[in-house]
């Protein structure tokens, strides 16, 4: 018998390809599987010409397929669009329409990859699974835990979108490109005769193509047959004078400053969004600044879930630059306060907060 | 590894008899066989003898046969050919467990889906409480390409002929499998593809009875007596003709010889794994098709896991992706989606022997008990 099986998600892109075709030149038993979270037939209306930052397109799968046939492994296409809809994307309309701003990614990554796929590799006789994400995955005896670390391409670096995963799903997937840089990456695939080898990074959310959210969300409820909500409102300044009208709260995000259309001497932002009153509060830069935030869902990954207070550098969004805090405990296990050393921009509710110890992931949790 | 084929419904193999018959044709017999010379005569009698034979299958007369592309040109030229033929529009009555081929047809017109009960059988009062004066054409598949439950064609054809509408069938996975006469049935069209009987992609038949009105669906030269523009695939229809011929000397037996596995299969899944039944029992089915739901098992994953081991099964139809669907036919008569998405279709061939079988079983009961294992909701 060969070795048992290893699952490797492969989306057609470069990283995915490599990795398969670095475990099977490893000697490993590799089965590549592909997702098809997403129709994207569905919405027409908001297709884009964009060849990238798609998911599930038939070029996709198409790429995929013919990776898998030059490396000679078996290949299959798995169904999950509907646990992808109901897990991922009608969150993600949900989140938008409470004010807040979602991170379909992270949600894909604990429901759909590290779940559903999980379980799928499992089902087909594969224990383990590796994935093209940039990150690093490494066992501390001590700690007896599983411990993640920013990958040595920072610039490509994706724990931010994996602050969910649980010791037992990290102790059955593999990041092998989490310890090179991509043009390493990329060099490799050439090296491994992977046809994809030139084609660009994905781009967006996945299946909002034209990265434009507002229009997806208008078009998947006309799809979905649900009137739509009336959603145009004021927008006001923090002191309560109306400056301006909107057409709906989730055209908006902390921190925005496009689309406001409103007169100002100084250039003014999105400071907060109400769905319940429909109003978009706006203000200067300055106004944006806050020095502490809530967490709640929180996950501990390098380490166990403290009783103290943990300094830590914390990320709040995925292009920022991890800012120095403390962690503090709160009576409640999955919640977590923030206190930021300096006052951090846009602190934006939705997205996730994540704890760094320098490289290491020590966990994170979603800001209320 | 060893792999063995339980997918004959999908498609088989091109048998050696025919390959045999066909093979020579595409090299010497080259003529286009409307020409007047001897190369395009040499092709028009192959052709010819081939369409008897396909006729005689039938028990068609042999100007009644129309050679096309396959199965689903099959039932498109006997849908919009009739829907088209009598008028501008026109309504028509089907079943909600056809093929693609009928149903992405239908759905270019008005029409009717008729239900199917939970054994998978059509009820021809229904088909008649759908009828309306503005009905075409009737559409009812004759053996069903998942559950193999083969439908009350005859008595069906009986309320058409009172209604006088002309009743079509999709006869792709009944032919060859069991006894065919068109003229027993009372269809005026029956479609049938070369790629299911040991004949290669690309070749199907349409039967039209005399004085039907049909209308084609591709227009250029006159061929098929001007139903179905475009010059004839001599090989293909010689290769139709080869396996029809085949199905006529050695059919019985050997769907005996098939029938007595898929039941061996079926008793020993059903014996010796757990929470298992048949879909579409109780209802006369084809010899070679037994579908199982598996309680607590995705059927993506034992598909994978099997095919893995070198069994090639099916869990329903792929879309465009390859990436299978929960199989609209398990969802009509009356699955849930989980019970759609935990079945397998096994369907059975020449190439089928027993000691496959009782491996397939083996492989069955590892691999279900695996998933289960695995599955927290199933205890």
């Amino acid at each position: 018998m060969p070795e048992k099986p290893l699952a490797v998600a492969m989306s057609g892109g470069v990283d995915s390809s490599v990795v398969a075709g670095m475990l099977q030149a490893r000697g490993e038993n590799v089965i590549g599987l592909t997702m098809q979270l997403w129709n994207q037939r569905r919405l027409p209306e908001i297709q884009s010409d964009k060849a990238t930052g798609r998911c599930c397109s038939l070029d996709d799968v198409y790429d995929a397929r013919a990776v898998a046939q030059i490396l000679g492994i078996p290949y299959y296409v798995v169904n999950f669009e509907r646990d992808f809809e109901d897990q991922v994307v009608k969150p993600f309309v949900d989140e938008y329409l409470a004010g807040r701003t979602p991170i379909p990614c992270t949600l894909c990554n604990n429901f759909i990859k590290f779940d559903r796929f999980l379980e799928m590799a499992a089902g087909v006789g594969a224990d383990r699974i590796a994935t093209g994400h940039y990150a690093q995955i490494r066992w501390n005896p001590d700690s007896g835990r599983w411990e993640m670390l920013r990958s040595v391409d920072r610039a490509k670096d994706q724990t931010y979108f994996l602050f969910g995963l649980k010791q037992d799903q990290l102790a059955r997937s593999m990041f092998p490109l989490g310890a090179m840089e991509k043009s390493a990456v990329r060099e490799l695939a050439r090296e491994l005769g992977i046809p994809t080898a030139a084609k660009p990074d994905s781009q967006e959310i996945c299946f909002v193509p034209n990265g434009d959210y507002a229009a997806f969300i208008e078009a998947y409820f006309r799809e979905q047959g649900i009137a739509p909500q009336e959603v145009a409102g004021e927008l006001v300044t923090a002191d309560g004078q109306v400056v301006g009208e909107h057409a709906g709260v989730h055209h908006f995000t902390v921190g925005q400053r496009r689309g406001l259309r409103v007169a100002a001497g100084e250039p003014l932002y999105v400071i907060a969004t109400d769905p319940a009153s429909r109003r978009v509060t706006v203000g200067r830069d300055r106004e944006l600044l806050c020095d502490r935030a809530h967490a709640s869902g929180v996950n501990w990954i390098s380490i166990a879930a403290p009783s103290e207070p943990v300094r830590a550098e914390v990320k709040i969004r995925n292009k920022h630059a991890a800012a120095p805090a403390i962690i503090l405990p709160t009576s409640d296990p999955d919640r977590v306060e923030i206190r930021f050393d300096e006052p951090q921009r846009a602190v934006t509710p939705g997205q996730a907060a994540v704890f760094y110890s320098d490289n290491l992931v020590l966990g994170g949790g979603w800001i209320e | 590894m060893q792999r063995f084929y339980f997918d004959h419904n999908a498609t088989t193999p091109v048998a050696p008899e025919v390959l045999e018959a066909m093979l020579p044709v595409m090299t010497e017999v080259y003529g286009n066989a409307s020409s007047i010379h001897h190369f395009g005569q040499t092709a028009r009698q192959r052709l010819d003898a081939a369409r008897k034979l396909v006729a005689e299958l039938l028990g068609a007369e042999p100007q009644e046969i129309v050679f096309t592309s396959g199965g689903t040109e099959a039932d498109n030229l006997a849908i919009f050919g009739v829907v088209l033929g009598n008028a501008r529009c026109g309504h028509v009555v089907t079943t909600t467990f056809e093929h693609p081929a009928v149903l992405a047809s239908v759905a270019q017109m008005d029409h009717t889906l008729v239900p199917v009960d939970g054994r998978g059988m059509v009820d021809p009062d229904a088909i008649r409480g759908a009828l309306r004066p503005e009905t075409k054409v009737i559409s009812v598949m004759h053996a069903n390409n998942e559950v193999g439950t083969i439908q009350p064609i005859a008595e069906i054809a009986r309320i058409a002929a009172e209604a006088g509408i002309p009743l079509h069938s999709d006869g792709v996975q009944a032919v060859g499998k069991i006894p065919i006469s068109v003229a027993d049935l009372g269809v005026a069209l029956y479609a049938l593809s070369g790629h299911k009987i040991g004949a290669p992609k690309g070749v199907g038949a349409l039967y039209v009875r005399k004085g039907t009105s049909l209308k084609p669906m591709m227009y250029g030269g006159r061929h098929e007596r001007e139903r179905r523009a475009g010059t004839e695939n001599v090989a293909g229809a010689v290769a139709l003709g080869r396996a029809a011929e085949w199905i006529g000397d050695h059919g019985e037996a050997e769907n005996r010889r098939q029938a007595a596995l898929r039941d061996r299969l079926e008793q020993s899944i059903l014996d010796r794994i757990p929470d298992t039944r048949v879909n579409g029992a109780g209802a006369p089915r084809v010899p070679n098709t037994t579908n199982i739901r598996f309680d607590g098992i995705d059927s993506d994953a034992l598909l994978i896991a099997l095919d893995l081991k070198g069994f090639a099964v099916s869990s329903g139809a792929a879309c465009s992706s390859g990436a299978p669907e929960p199989s609209h036919v398990l969802l009509a008569i009356g699955l849930s989606r989980l019970e759609a998405r935990s079945s397998i279709r096994f369907s059975l061939g020449r190439s089928n022997t027993i000691e496959q079988v009782d491996a397939l079983v083996e492989a069955l009961v590892d691999s279900v008990a695996h998933l289960r294992k695995l599955a927290p909701a199933y205890a």
